[in-house]
């Protein structure tokens, strides 16, 4: 025992004589791996032009950053957390428990998820949301009878598409595009195939029928991907019929080897996902501590940086990067300039 | 095993005839073809692994080396005073308040005005079409340049900056003009002024010393980041594991080896140490997240806390090794200490310490070794991710301020989007590599010289 007590309490002596002399002076933030790029630029840019240090940027998933965001107040939480969707109810109300009652929400623009492929694979280059409801979807129709996922080959379902094996690289479930994926691609192809009219008559309630359309079939045809973008373009680099959904800017940056889907018609890109015409794009947002504003010196003026014209308006690099400006952008400035929290009105 | 036994226990039944001793009988044959396959077994486990290391090493060294070249552009830039210095009287906090995006577009018509002069033919006729070729981070150099001397306002000054990644990529054969066909960055046509650019000098290959010295960068930059920063993480991270375990690791042992009774919870702890080696390092930062940061509110990101982690992670490593070479020094020069009268701290002190040092050093260099290379527990205290703090103003904010680990910084390129990342994560395990190459190195010199065999 001794060992331990000893290395316990040297250890203790320590940490706590260094706490006794500082105080953080950077900006914290973590959550949504989509984001993080976003997020460095500005930081980097933050850093350059401003008088304080670079902020510190994680990543670790929507999800993740906002349980770290929602653990309390005090410096050794963190002051911006980001996030891929909207902030949840639950993790509002796990916030409030924790003593954070007083979030801001920005939302810094959107982002378009698009489906790609190896340049030189099969003709994946027209995609529709029934297509991947066909190839993904656990229970599909087939003849007007819902059976469990009979489709081995893109073919079997559409005969436009190539006859290649199913092999997809899907975001897993704690992306913040998985979300996005299921409501806006399988739930789409659900309903547009008829799988969820024949769930509903087969007896199902509404929300039972929507939770059954976004299933994955488990049959190894898709796969989850748990890590970043570049897990998936691994994968899709080492099996010519894979196709992978990635962020609109990570595909801009790898147009070398990936060719992109078109998705009910509509190409990906900043201008069609700004207009509203591309069917998959997402609000992208970070929030940010109230109560830690004027104590963790530079929080405000970061924010207030990161949404300004020059930095997330439609010709700065953020935009540049591949993010969608948010049309929006001057109601989003004056929320941060007036610190507006959640739940009050502008 | 049972042919030899078996072969030379039985005595020649009446069958068997006896032969030469020189004529091999069926038996010894078959156990020297036995011998002789197992030989090839080995042999061929050890080409395997050579086969894999020198594969590795080649992967290495053939995908990273191009991180230590990078391309940089020599930019004329005039210094307009009409925009950088509204007021004209060149205070210096008046003109801090233009930022590095009222740069950009005259570092863009610089090299704009540099094409036109040299008769270049290029498609381009607006400044802002000459940002592909231009690294993200030139205007700031040229704003912390004008900063710095404002009298340099209204004269032209000739800037060497970083070219774009994708420039450099062209440079480097890593992007050719067909790959560029769908890229929004970047077209074909800049790669072809690139190319005429690099003809009358304005762009060369250089060694990047950035990429050694620098600080991170974030995805639109990928030329300007850096492991410099990183390197002194790990340095810092390095004297905490030193500073705590090497004392602590010794004097448990010491006790352990030779002051405690042997008994039951003795025995308990030595396996628990034994175990505690075995314990994956993830656990570990989950532990130091925990301790450290939740508890004893040390600051996250910080090589202090990453140091401790680690610490707890390399104890039991040199605990063993400590007691593996304490263990070594033969009783008879403890007992000759003793029998002239010493006390038992001083045999130990003025005997078997000296003795067991080189053996202690070793061990700590390996363990140390090891912790530099860990970077499952440091992804646990925010030791991951986009940190990019400047260098240290000094010992204190060496420990406190965020930084990243070597380890860490690769784990982190390799996930990038931008191709050039995946080159840099390269280029940073070949100077991990080194680190730990020296480190061993000196382990294995240390041992050489000043180890003693009885």
């Amino acid at each position: 025992m001794s060992l331990v007590k000893l290395t316990a309490s040297t250890l203790t002596i320590a940490a706590v004589s260094a706490t006794a002399a500082m105080a953080r002076d950077n900006v914290q933030v973590a959550g949504s791996s989509t984001v993080l790029p976003y997020a460095s630029i500005v930081a980097e840019a933050f850093g350059e032009n401003f008088d304080f240090p670079t902020p510190v940027v994680e990543s670790g998933g929507s999800s993740a950053g906002l349980k770290r965001f929602c653990e309390g107040v005090g410096e050794n939480t963190i002051d911006i957390a980001n996030a891929s969707r909207a902030i949840r109810e639950k993790e509002v109300k796990a916030c409030a428990e924790a003593g954070v009652s007083e979030i801001i929400e920005v939302r810094i623009g959107y982002d378009g998820i698009v489906f790609a492929s190896q340049l030189d694979g099969p003709e994946f280059t027209a995609f529709t949301p029934s297509d991947w409801y066909n190839a993904l979807g656990q229970k599909v129709v087939v003849d007007g009878a819902l059976v469990d996922n009979p489709h081995a080959q893109w073919s079997d379902f559409n005969a436009d598409l190539p006859a290649v094996e199913i092999a997809s690289f899907i975001p897993g479930t704690k992306h913040g595009t998985r979300e996005v994926f299921e409501e806006k691609v399988l739930l789409q192809g659900c309903e547009d195939t008829g799988a969820m009219e024949a769930m509903i008559s087969g007896g199902m309630s509404e929300d039972d029928a929507e939770a059954a359309c976004m299933a994955v079939r488990t049959d190894g045809k898709s796969v989850d991907i748990d890590g970043d973008y570049t897990e998936t373009l691994a994968r899709i680099d080492s099996n010519p019929n894979g196709v992978g959904v990635f962020g609109l800017a990570f595909y801009e940056n790898n147009t070398d080897t990936l060719k992109v889907a078109t998705m009910s018609g509509v190409a990906p890109s900043t201008e069609s996902i700004a207009s509203g015409e591309y069917p998959v794009s997402r609000p992208l947002f970070f929030y940010i501590k109230k109560a830690h504003i004027g104590v963790i010196p530079g929080l405000k003026e970061f924010a207030e940086f990161f949404v300004s014209d020059e930095i997330a308006g439609p010709d700065g690099p953020l935009a540049n990067y591949g993010l969608v400006s948010d049309p929006e952008l001057g109601n989003t400035q004056s929320t941060v300039a007036d610190e507006h929290t959640m739940g009050t009105n502008m | 095993m049972s042919d030899a036994t078996s072969g030379g226990a039985v005595p020649a039944a009446g069958s068997r005839r006896h032969g030469s001793i020189l004529q091999l009988d069926a038996r010894t044959k078959k156990r020297n073809a036995k011998e002789a396959r197992f030989r090839a077994y080995g042999l061929g486990a050890i080409i395997i692994g050579l086969v894999f290391l020198v594969t590795l090493l080649t992967a290495i060294v053939s995908n990273g080396v191009g991180a230590f070249q990078q391309t940089f552009i020599e930019v004329p830039v005039y210094l307009d005073p009409q925009k950088l210095d509204k007021t004209g009287n060149r205070d210096a906090a008046e003109m801090a308040k233009v930022s590095t995006f009222g740069y950009t577009p005259l570092i863009q018509q610089g090299l704009l005005d540099l094409v036109d002069r040299e008769g270049i033919d290029a498609p381009f006729e607006k400044a802002g079409d000459m940002k592909a070729l231009i690294s993200a981070s030139a205007a700031a150099k040229v704003r912390d340049y004008v900063l710095a001397n404002p009298d340099a306002l209204g004269e032209t000054r000739g800037f060497e900056l970083l070219a774009s990644s994708r420039v450099d990529g062209y440079l480097k054969g890593r992007v050719t003009q067909e790959s560029v066909e769908r890229d929004r960055n970047i077209s074909a046509e800049h790669l072809q002024l690139a190319d005429a650019l690099r003809e009358i000098g304005a762009i060369r290959k250089g060694f990047n010393s950035e990429f050694i010295f620098g600080a991170d960068a974030s995805e639109s930059r990928a030329e300007q980041a850096g492991i410099g920063v990183a390197i002194l993480g790990s340095f810092f991270m390095m004297l905490v594991v030193l500073a705590f375990s090497l004392p602590i690791g010794v004097a448990a042992s010491i006790y352990l080896e030779e002051f405690a009774p042997k008994n039951r919870l003795t025995d308990l702890i030595e396996v628990n140490i034994s175990n505690l080696a075995a314990v994956p390092s993830i656990v570990f930062g989950i532990l130091g997240l925990a301790v450290f940061i939740e508890f004893a509110h040390l600051p996250q990101s910080a090589p202090l806390v990453g140091g401790l982690v680690l610490t707890l992670m390399t104890l039991p490593t040199i605990i063993i090794s400590t007691r593996a070479s304490l263990k070594a020094v033969p009783p008879s020069i403890r007992d000759a200490a003793l029998g002239i009268g010493a006390s038992k701290m001083q045999s130990v002190f003025h005997h078997v310490l000296p003795l067991a040092a080189p053996g202690i050093l070793t061990g700590t260099i390996i363990g140390l070794a090891q912790a530099l290379g860990e970077t499952a527990p440091l992804l646990l205290i925010g030791m991951v991710g986009y940190i990019a703090t400047n260098y240290p103003d000094g010992i204190s904010s060496g420990f406190l301020d965020p930084n990243s680990a070597m380890p860490a910084q690769i784990y982190e390129w390799a996930k990038r989007a931008d191709p050039a990342y995946y080159e840099r994560a390269w280029g940073g395990i070949i100077i991990l590599l080194v680190f730990l190459l020296t480190m061993n190195i000196i382990a294995i010199i240390l041992r050489r010289r000043f180890e003693r065999r009885w």
